[in-house]
This record gives structure tokens, sequence and C-alpha cells, in this order.
């Protein structure tokens, strides 16, 4: 009897145990709470070993840059643009100490507010550059794949055409066409946030469209088709739901891909200005002179906050992508298994 | 495990090629662990044609692979696996390796993904030949696989061995995995549901090869199938297995005489089998001449359907000018092999394929050049089975959701409470209960899927079900159970249905009305005892001859008339 084909129904005997025996599994299904089969906690309980301990670092590392990040007013010593506290000025490029635990900036900025407060405008942009690629690539992907032909044939090649454009030098023409280069806060998330955005797209697009295709010919969409089950319900209930299955292994990867391009962008200098908001690239370009003079703690910590906050998002990403596939996925049950046979 | 009919045995040679001793095999699942095979003994003399059978999970083809060595990481084993006096339980990769080809070979089910398509045949026997005899030369190799395609009955083996896997046909693949396996003189063979991607004629042909190749080099064969009739046709003995152990081992004659085990009894007598109750004659003069009087459901005129071919090429014509009818309340069977086009026209009946040339008219609208907007209202009316239980529901909805689908559809007016009261009517009367509405596809086996798929191809009560191979991804035993729950809904609802499937036995059980379908033609139809009795066209009749039945006395005389009007398997 094995999983798949738990056993023929023309045993009348083994059958009226066999459906009891299922009947225990189903219900331990349904008794499993709803909070324990949310993705990553789900797949924090299949998990074992070397690839248990990368989640845990990765969700670690995500939860402490999300809750610094609505935390940041409570956290920080000094607020983001601070050069001075009650008319007294930090000074400039000032070594750690007991008032700036991570020293100040060229421009008499203190790091350890930056590097906290930069953790807000990581967060912003990459939820909205997630969230806006993640909706207009999916819908698109749906509808190119389910339609097919020339709107297919069309929107594979702009898709394409994205993507052979340097990542990079699209988010500049982007930052420059809707900002002009340099703004506030809000406008300036926006502007990186969309820009992004433009370069994820294609990624989601392709992903949904690649699925959506290959469901399009299952027989149970065919089935829907049969019975004359109408164009948007076959999208929405049959192709929608199947197709996302990928789509956490994307989204954290991109999360991760729209960090480092938020500072990429900040360190070309399309970024924020530091007046609006705390923002890594940013501080990173100013810092560039002080690593020759022997400051290090000025570059030293926005970069150490990019790197960690990539590596995060990136571990839970690539954790997720392994539990997901069976064959990458270890399993603590052979141990248990060999036991049972020695014993 | 306990082996009931040792002594019954012939007593065996002093040397088996194959010992077995106490094989148990663990897999590390999601779900926990499965114990495949449990402590299942074996002995397989030289020249010996073992058959295992029994349905799928039972542990046959874990226990033959184990024979290789080619287990999963995921698997353990314990126990003995003695090949020509070596133990393989234990072995490193790279023994495994020396042992592998020279002592076992093995025959996959599906001989042209076993292939790698960018090498010529001759490469690929010398690729086995070359692993075992490092200096090798290429000329050699080249006079090696000559003599082994020539051995195997492929003619102009020379000009051959440069062609590609792709030029070949299943049962010429077939013919050279065979091939592969003798040019390194293996002893063991462990052939691995050999003909089940085949069609029944070229099934015929690979069954006599493997008899040829025992009767000429003495080589021991290890058979899986779940095929009765090909265990009648080759076997010598039987070993039949039942979660994950062997319940009952014996000479084939012996076995399917007389059967001792309560299981094997059971899947013996779900055998179906060729010419007994047929559907036709089961059926009253008058309810035969009601049937032949009523109105046609489906009228095919002289239909022609026709794939596009690429750029240049003429396209592919599937189905080639046929004409048929199905009465109301009639069963019509479609039988052909792959490719005879035979789910081509279940699939334009539903409107799933556009036809190209002739008329076909189904319940009373023209399909040829139809528009899904005119053709929608009578969806309703048409029910569609698919055949992989597996892939034909959604996976991310419940039982109940997928039954309801088609109500949700056509009847949208329906309350919730409505639907729910019909989805469960349904779900008794495939004979499943009510509770399992709110399950999901994966959680049922096969044969309840299958169930299901009726379930809900008859919610709305069409007046036509075409079934496409409905019952060919299922095991015998729960085949048989499903196709009685056909005839019986069949009976009660009286829709009429075009039954599409590539088993002539399981068609005739069920449909009043045949058709023989031979590439795109539809040679021949009838009743079916005229079809099956007194077939007219020499393909029928091939086809008929070629089909095993699963008694070996019955089967020998068969093979022998085959033989004699046919030849020795012409390789087809």
């Amino acid at each position: 009897m094995t999983l798949s084909n738990p056993e023929p129904l023309g045993e009348d005997d083994s059958a009226a145990t066999d459906l009891a025996a299922e009947a225990g599994t189903v219900t331990a299904r349904r008794r499993t709470p709803w909070y324990l089969r949310l993705p990553i906690i789900s797949h924090l309980r299949s998990s074992v070993g070397l690839q248990r301990g990368m989640l845990i670092t990765g969700v670690v590392l995500v939860v402490v840059l999300l809750l610094s990040a609505l935390l940041a007013p409570l956290i920080a010593p000094y607020g983001f643009a601070q050069t001075s506290v009650d008319g007294e000025r930090f000074g400039t490029q000032q070594p750690p100490s007991a008032a700036h635990l991570l020293g100040t900036t060229v421009t008499g900025f203190d790091v350890l507010s930056r590097v906290i407060w930069g953790t807000r405008t990581a967060v912003a942009v990459m939820a909205c550059a997630v969230a806006a690629s993640l909706f207009l690539g999916v819908a698109l992907g749906l509808l190119s794949g389910y339609v097919g032909g020339w709107l297919d044939r069309l929107l594979v090649m702009v898709a394409d055409a994205v993507y052979a454009f340097p990542a990079l030098l699209l988010a500049i023409v982007m930052s420059i066409t809707i900002s002009g280069g340099q703004s506030g806060a809000w406008s300036g998330i926006l502007a990186a946030a969309i820009s992004i955005t433009v370069v994820f797209i294609p990624q989601y697009f392709r992903v949904i469209r690649a699925e959506v295709v290959r469901l399009k010919a299952e027989p149970f969409v065919e089935a829907a088709k049969v019975v004359g089950t109408g164009h948007r319900r076959i999208m929405g209930t049959h192709l929608l739901r199947n197709a996302t299955r990928t789509l956490p292994l994307i989204f954290t990867l991109n999360a991760s891909e729209s960090i480092l391009t938020l500072a990429a962008l900040g360190f070309l200098g399309f970024g924020i200005e530091p007046t609006s908001a705390a923002e890594w690239g940013y501080d990173l370009n100013r810092a560039m002179a002080d690593a020759t003079s022997g400051i290090w703690w000025t570059g030293m910590f926005p970069g150490l906050a990019i790197a960690l906050a990539v590596l995060g998002v990136t571990l839970v990403g690539e954790s997720i992508n392994d539990l997901n596939d069976p064959r990458l996925r270890t399993r603590r049950s052979r141990r248990g298994a060999k036991k049972k046979v020695a014993a | 495990m306990t082996d009931a009919r040792t002594d019954a045995q012939p007593s065996a040679p002093s040397d088996p090629r194959l010992r077995i001793r106490d094989l148990d095999v663990h897999f590390a699942t999601d779900g926990g662990d499965v114990h495949a095979v449990d402590g299942v003994s074996l002995e397989v003399a030289p020249g010996e044609i073992l058959a295992i059978v029994g349905e799928s999970g039972s542990g046959k083809s874990v226990t033959a692979r184990s024979v290789l060595g080619l287990l999963p990481e995921t698997a353990e084993a314990s126990g003995a696996v003695i090949v020509s006096g070596t133990d393989l339980v234990g072995l490193s990769q790279a023994q495994l390796r020396a042992l592998r080809g020279e002592d076992v070979s093995m025959i996959f089910q599906e001989p042209s993904s076993a292939m790698n398509p960018v090498f010529p045949i001759w490469w690929q026997i010398g690729e086995g030949l070359r692993a075992h005899r490092p200096r090798i030369t290429r000329k050699q190799i080249r006079a090696e696989a000559v003599e082994a395609l020539e051995s195997v009955g492929i003619p102009d083996a020379a000009e051959r061995i440069d062609r590609y896997p792709h030029e070949f046909s299943g049962g010429q693949k077939q013919r050279i995995m065979i091939a592969m396996a003798l040019a390194l003189g293996a002893e063991l063979i462990v052939a691995d549901e050999p003909t089940t991607a085949l069609d029944v004629t070229v099934q015929a042909e690979i069954l006599e090869l493997l008899r040829d190749v025992r009767d000429r080099f003495g080589t021991a064969i290890i058979v899986i199938t779940h095929n009765m009739g090909v265990v009648a046709d080759l076997a010598d003995s039987v070993a039949v297995m039942y979660r994950g152990e062997i319940i009952e081992r014996a000479p084939s004659r012996e076995l399917f005489a007389d059967p001792q085990e309560a299981y094997t009894k059971k899947l013996l007598a779900a055998v179906p089998h060729l010419g007994r109750n047929s559907a036709w004659t089961a059926l009253s003069t008058q309810q035969q001449i009601a049937l032949e009087e009523a109105e046609p459901v489906v009228v095919a005129k002289d239909l022609v359907i026709e794939y596009p071919g690429r750029l240049g090429k003429p396209p592919f014509r599937a189905v080639n000018g046929v004409d048929f009818e199905i009465h109301a309340g009639e069963v019509y069977g479609l039988v052909g092999e792959s490719g005879s086009g035979k789910t081509t026209i279940g699939r334009a009946i539903a409107g799933l394929e556009r036809t190209t040339g002739g008329s076909l008219s189904v319940l009373g609208h023209e399909m040829n050049g139809m528009r899904e907007k005119s053709f929608k209202p009578l969806r309703r009316r048409i029910g569609f089975v698919f055949q992989d239980p597996a892939t034909s529901f959604n996976p991310h909805l419940t039982i109940e959701q997928c039954i309801a689908e088609p109500l949700v559809v056509h009847e949208p007016q329906l309350s919730q409470a409505a639907r729910s009261q019909q989805v469960r009517s349904f779900l008794e009367a495939v004979e499943l209960p009510g509770h399992y509405a709110g399950r999901f596809p994966h959680e049922l086996s096969g044969g309840q899927r299958q169930r299901i798929s009726l379930a809900r191809a008859l919610v709305l009560e069409p007046e036509l079900l075409v079934a496409d191979e409905p019952t060919s991804a299922l095991d015998v035993s729960v085949q048989a159970t499903v196709l009685d729950l056909f005839r019986e809904l069949q009976e009660r609802l009286h829709f009429a249905a075009l039954f599409i499937s590539h088993d002539l036995a399981v068609v005739d059980t069920l449909a009043h009305r045949i058709g023989v379908l031979f590439r795109g033609d539809l040679v021949e139809q009838g009743h079916g005892p005229d079809v099956l009795q007194r077939p007219q066209h020499e393909y029928t009749r091939k086809l008929i001859a070629s089909l095993p039945v699963p008694d070996p006395v019955e089967q020998e005389k068969r093979r022998e008339a085959f033989i004699a009007e046919w030849g020795r398997g012409a390789p087809g």
C-alpha cells in the first residue's frame, strides 16, 4: 500500500479498514491549526538539520529587519537627518563612542540612527516594488498564457526586450523620468519601487505564463472546458490557483534583489535626498572617501546592513525552494527507519 | 513471509541465477516510513521466466529494481540479493556497475525514454560494451551491435545501427533494448512492464522475442506485469505479490488452473476475458431492436480531422473519412492502437478538437465549423470521462467542488444546499460514502477518483457520455469494479456512450456495437459478437489473435494459430 494508491476498492474487507485509517489522516490534516499551515511556518516544521538552520537564520534576520523598520522611532537614538542635539553639534567623522555607538558620518549624521532608519526605506521599497510587480506580472502572465495568439507573442516580446536591458540602467532611466533623479521621502521611495517593478514584471510574467501554458493542456482544464465553464472562471479557479506554486520563491528572491537595486540607485546618486529618508546606498557613496583615510565605521555598517538584509531574505527564499522540492528536502524519518531496522 | 508452495515447485537446479533472501525495503517519505517490500524470498533458475504480478503499490517493481541495485536514495534495503554468487545488498556503486550489464540487465517500460536521443544506436549499444571492456575498438563495437540487432530480428542491421532512436517504432526500440542486454551477455534480464506501452500486435511480437531469447541463450527473465494475459503467454512460473509480500508462487499453469490464495482468485476473476459476457448478447431481442431503431445521437459522415503540419509539410490526417452512428441509449466501443485516431474522434465529439471535413452531428448540432457560443448550451448534455484520474481534477478543489462544477456553470440559480444535496446523491450513485465530498482528489485512490470522474460527467444527467480509456490507468481488480459501475449506471440512466479503449476484452463487456479503427480508417464495425467472433477485416483478425488470454493452455493454442497465420513476429 503506497500513499499515491492507498487501496483498490475491490477489496471489501480491507477497504473498510483503509477507509477508517484514511479518515484518521484526513481529520489529522483538518486538526492542524491554520497558523501552522502558513507558508514559512509549515516549512519550518518540515525542515531538519542544515536546511532548518538556514531557514531559521533567514527568518531571524528578516524579523530583525522588519522589527527595526517598524520600531525605528523607538530604537534609533537620533533622527536620520539629525546633526545636533540640544543645539550641540555631533561633530563629523567621530569614531564610535558612548554617545554615538557607531560613530558619525562626514555630514555629521549618527551612523547607528541612519542604519536603523534605513530599514524603513528598504522595507517600504521592497513591499511596494514586489507587490506591484507581483500583481501586474501575474495578471499579464495569466492572460498571455491563456489567451495565446498575437497578444501572447506581443507580451513575450516586450518582456524579452525588458530582460535584454541591463536592469540597473533601466532603473536609472525610470528613476530619472519619474522624479528627475532626486526627490523627497515618498516620491523617492515610489520612484525606486516603480523602477524596480518594471524590471521585475517580466520575471513573474514568464513564470506564470509558462505554468499557465502547461496547465492549459492538463485534463482538469479540458474537463472544465467540456463542461462549458467560462473563460473567467477557468482562469480564476483552475489556472491561477495552480500556477502560483513557485511565487513565494521569486517573491523572496526579488525582495532581496530590490534591496540591492535600491542601494545601487542610492550609491550612484539616483536615490533619495539624505534629508528626506535614510538610505544605505547613499551613505555608502558618501563613505567612499572615508575608507582610504582609515574611517571604517561610516562605510562598514550600512554595507553590513545591506548584506544582512539580502542574506536574510535570500536564505528564506532558498530554503523554501529546497523544502518545496521533495527531491531536495532532507527528511527526519530516515534515521527513524534505520533504528527500526536495527531493532 | 510464508512461501506456501515452495515444496510444490519442481526441485530447483542446484545453482539458481538469482536468489533473494528476506528482502526488506523501506522508503522514507513525508508521510513517514513506507514498508514497500516485506521479507521477500525468491529463486530464479537459469532459463526460467518468472512473472511477478500484483497491483500498483504491491512492491513488485521495487523488488525487481533491487536486483540491479537501482533503488532511490530514500530507500533502505536489507536481506540478501544473490546474483551469480554475489550479494548485491550493501555493494558499492562501483561494484554494482561492474555487475550490471554482464550479469543482470534491465528492460524498461518506456523504451523511448530509456535511450539517449542524440546518439545513434550503435553508440548506445557500445556504451555498455565500453564500460565492461575499456579497450574495445569502434570497429568491434559496430560488429557486435550488428550481431545483437540481428539476433533480435531487426532487418538491415548493418545499415540501421547508424540511425537514431526516434527513427524506430516503439516495438523496435524495445527490441533494441533487448539487443543491448544480449550484447553484454546478460544472464538475467529484468523486464519492468516491457509491453505496457506497446500496442497489442507489437506486444505479441516482443513476447515471442523474449521467449526466443530464453530458448537460444538460456537467459533467465523476470517479467513484472499487471497483465494476466502476458503472464499466461510468457511465464513458466508466477509470483503473486500483495502489500510487499509474495503470497503465492507456483508454476504458471498450476496457478491459473488452481489458484490457492483468495487474493489470487479475486485477481484472476477480475481479468476481462474476450468473448465472455458480451454486452450485446446480454440484451433481449426486444432491447436489441429498440436500440437499433433509436434516434441517432451522434452521426459522423465521411469525418476527416487533420492536424496542421509544420511549415512546408502536409497536415497530418488523424481521422480519414469515418462513418458511424451512435443511437440513443447505446454504448459504442471504439477500439484501435495508439495513433489510430480514436481519442481524436472522442475529443471532436466533445468539442475539444475541430473537424476538417465531412460532417459530424452531435445531438443535432453540426460540429464542422462549430462556434463555441452556439455549442455551449449543448455541453450540459454531454459528459466526458478522462483517461488519467490523477490529472483530471483540479488539485485545489474538494471533491464536492469538482462534482458541482457543471452545476455551477449550467444551473447557477441552484442554491448551495441544493447543489450539495445533488453531489451527495451522485456520490452515492458511484458507491462512495457522502463524507468524501469534503476531501481533496489526491486523498483518493485511482479507482475512487475515476468514480468521482463518472459522477462529475453524469451530474447533469447527459444524453451522451464520452469515455476516453477510463480504466487503462487502473489495476485489473479496480478496473473490474469501475466497469461494473459504468454498466450499471448506463442501464439505469440510459445515456448513449462512446467508449474508447485499446483493450478488446474490456470493450466487449460494455459496448453494444464496436468499431475498429486502424490508422484513421474505420475498418470494421458491428455488434460485439459479430466483430469479435467473425471478424472480416485482416487487421481485426490480427488484433484479436494477438490479444493474450489469461489462460496458459488456451493461450498456447492461440499462439500456435497466430504463428501459423502470420509467422514468427515479423518486426513491425
